[in-house]
């Protein structure tokens, strides 16, 4: 069968599946629509927060951009992980204790304050939208690549689905797509990565595989070999790092901090029924994700490895076949700049510009010719970074349905991380400003038809973010875990662990760290971009990484401005005792 | 649930809400009163013991990974230099036991002082 129809079959299949739960599991009230009810057992909410965390960006493209990193990728697999230890230690099991709704909920309560909540919301929606841009964006990638089909109605499919489950079953019909999802995405992203382990190294555990000798017969490791492989092209070793200490250490700091302060992943731990329960599933959650995590390094290098020696000084006539797929695809480019028919690969761009600009002819030996100007690097060949795990199947020389697998996975990854998006997007519309700033006097009902009118509203806006992708996405990753790091994690931290904190230390310390790091980010990537480098960074800090001294600037401020201010009233005293303790958490309960 | 409307059950209970309407989360131990000496002490067991486990965190992460990643390639395990097996694998695997060890310690101190949230209140349907 071809993989065409498979693809087609696979996607069709999930797809239903996700709609079917969809309608099992619609939601009949607020409770239900925000927090699934508050009863999700916990393992399943570990697998969902696993699916609503990892996006098309961790599915599609990590091990792509590891591969290329080497051991500077260390910053995304330590980063996107060690956000966890602090989710579980500091901040899950409280706020379940606090039993709300919404992160800004919290703020609002723990603050007093009508301003606090609504700078909360600001932050939300902001870091959700740019989040999610980047989700429906790869929904039509994938399936223009895969079924082409063009990205605008890949993208409006993908819209319908999740207009299905998240308008309908709201946060309990995307709790339980989300377990489907998890199960699908884990399932396509490991099959090739355990045939490619066996096809190097000849252990079907990548972990290992990984860390393993060559099946070559060379008798050398394979971590071994692609440094001295790099080396000999000019690259720099695959296992030193090139970045400098401070700015990984900064990097990695920010995400980890900004992954425990990203909305939709926290008020994943609203809907379990114990404060113990949310403890123990941000544990499932993090077994879940390393699952992940721990082979995406293992691909990168796999992938890395088997392009240079598939690529590297082979006749373009003879290389396998997946390298002229995925140039007719456009992720691949070659241009015999020397002309002697051989691929050249090296350090440097190839061409420039340095993405292909593909003209309809064909060249001498059947590769499709350019209209980019070529560089003075010997390097003659473009990869795009996503091939690495879009052509893994392909490497190994796997079954169609494996690719058709793949396909489904992407999908599943980029659906459930919208789905997850939207859903706090939408609820911090209709709960934090429709219900407790703006129309108090709203009864459950209308709040719930709110809540599902916000949900289409957001799906429509990122439909059209990935229809019509605004140039920036790309630069604004940064933003979301930056300015997650920056104002919400502390916020929340000093919330729950210093009594004395009160509004306005807390809503100065927001609007600095916030402010800081929105212009330094905005500064070095949109104002001034030709000096974003080392040398103009703040202590040698990149736009990256400046969620970490943003989070710094936060505590600093909020300590002293609530120095020499009054002290929170007793009422909210009282609410930072109780949090404390863990009996007595409910579900969380109607206003 | 059906408890929404449970009436405070003791007024010396340590809860209070900006909203009136939200009632007293209901202990799951009926009729036992947390003194305010045993909150701190469980606190303060709590803290330590977070700390603690945060203080591995970062070892392994800043650590070993980051600050002494360079440091520690000179030694093997296996095929990988341990810097690096730190930075893309040992700390992924330290953090998860992190998490468990304090599920573990949590549950522990939570029946010493008497706080487990106990399944027969807890359990939602």
């Amino acid at each position: 069968m071809s993989v065409q129809f498979l693809t087609y079959l696979f996607v069709g299949i999930t797809f239903s599946l996700y709609i079917g739960i969809a309608i099992w599991s619609r939601a009949g009230t607020t409770k239900e629509f925000y927090v699934a009810g508050g009863g999700v057992p916990p393992l399943l909410n570990g697998m969902a927060t696993a699916a609503d965390w990892m996006s098309a960006a961790s599915f599609l493209s990590m091990a792509g951009i590891i591969a290329f990193m080497g051991r500077d990728g260390m910053v995304y697999l330590m980063g996107w992980t060690g956000g966890y230890v602090l989710l579980a230690l500091l901040l899950a099991p409280y706020l379940r204790k606090f039993g709300e709704f919404t992160v800004p909920d919290f703020i609002g309560e723990r603050y007093y304050s009508k301003t606090a909540r609504v700078v909360a919301v600001v932050c939300l929606i902001f870091v959700s939208f740019t989040y999610v841009a980047g989700q429906m964006r790869g929904v039509g990638i994938v399936f223009s690549q895969f079924l082409n089909i063009e990205i605008t109605y890949g993208v409006m499919v993908g819209m319908g689905v999740v207009f299905i489950y998240a308008v309908l079953g709201g946060m309990k019909g995307i709790t339980y797509t989300q377990v489907a999802q998890y199960c699908v995405l884990i399932f396509a992203f490991l099959v090739p990565a355990i045939f490619i382990s066996i096809l190097m190294t000849g252990n079907p555990v990548p972990q290992l595989g990984f860390g393993s000798e060559l099946s070559d017969g060379s008798g050398m490791y394979l971590l071994d070999k692609l440094d001295n492989v790099l080396v000999d092209l000019g690259f720099a070793e695959y296992t030193a790092g090139q970045k400098s200490t401070i700015d990984v250490f900064a990097i990695t700091a920010a995400l980890m901090v900004g992954t425990a302060g990203l909305p939709h992943v926290i008020v994943r731990f609203f809907t379990v029924p114990k404060v113990s329960d949310a403890r123990l599933s941000a544990g499932y959650a993090l077994v879940f994700i390393a699952l992940l995590y721990t082979t995406a390094p293992a691909v990168a290098a796999f992938a890395r490895a088997n392009f240079v020696s598939e690529i590297h000084n082979s006749q373009y006539t003879e290389v396998p076949e997946w390298f002229h797929s995925w140039e007719d695809v456009g992720l691949l480019a070659w241009s015999d700049k020397n002309g002697d028919g051989v691929i050249q690969y090296g350090p440097g761009n190839a061409f420039e510009p340095a993405k292909p600009k593909f003209t309809d002819a064909r060249g001498a030996h059947g590769e499709r010719l350019l209209a980019n100007g070529a560089t003075s690097s010997a390097n003659e060949v473009y990869v795009d970074r996503d091939i690495m795990v879009l052509a893994n199947p392909e490497i190994a020389r796997l079954p169609n349905w494996v690719i058709a697998l793949v396909a489904a996975g992407g999908l599943a990854a980029a659906l459930s991380t919208a789905a997850g998006l939207l859903l706090v997007i939408s609820t911090s519309v209709s709960h934090d400003l429709m219900r407790k700033t703006f129309m108090p006097g709203i009864t459950d009902k209308q709040e719930l038809l709110y809540a599902r009118i916000a949900a289409a509203v957001a799906i429509v806006i990122a439909g059209l973010f990935g229809i019509f992708p605004p140039a920036f996405v790309a630069q604004v990753v940064a933003f979301a875990f930056g300015l997650a790091a920056a104002s919400f994690f502390p916020a929340i931290l000093m919330g729950i662990f210093y009594k004395r904190m009160n509004r306005e230390g807390a809503i100065a310390g927001m609007v600095s760290g916030l402010c800081f790091t929105f212009f330094y980010i905005v500064w070095f990537k949109f104002v001034s971009p030709e000096t974003n480098s080392a040398n103009h960074w703040l202590f040698g800090i990149s736009p990256e990484g400046i969620g970490a001294v943003g989070m710094v600037l936060n505590f600093v401020v909020a300590f002293t401005v609530a120095r020499f201010t009054l002290p929170p009233p007793d009422h909210v005293q009282d609410l930072v005792d109780d949090i404390r303790i863990p009996t007595g958490a409910r579900v969380a309960h109607k206003h | 649930m059906s408890d929404d409307q449970t009436p405070p059950q003791d007024d010396t209970e340590i809860y209070s809400h900006a909203e009136a309407t939200n009632v007293v989360a209901p202990s799951g131990h009926e009729g036992e009163v947390l003194g305010e000496e045993k909150a701190h002490a469980y606190w303060r067991a709590n803290i330590a013991l977070v700390v603690k486990l945060l203080a591995v965190w970062f070892l392994a992460s800043f650590g070993a990974g980051v600050i002494f990643g360079p440091a520690l390639d000179q030694f093997h395990l296996f095929g990988f230099k341990l810097g690096f097996w730190f930075a893309q694998q040992g700390s992924i695997y330290i953090f998860v036991a992190l998490i468990f060890i304090y599920v573990w310690r949590m549950k522990k101190l939570d029946a010493q002082f008497g706080l487990d949230d106990a399944p027969e209140e807890g359990a939602v349907k």
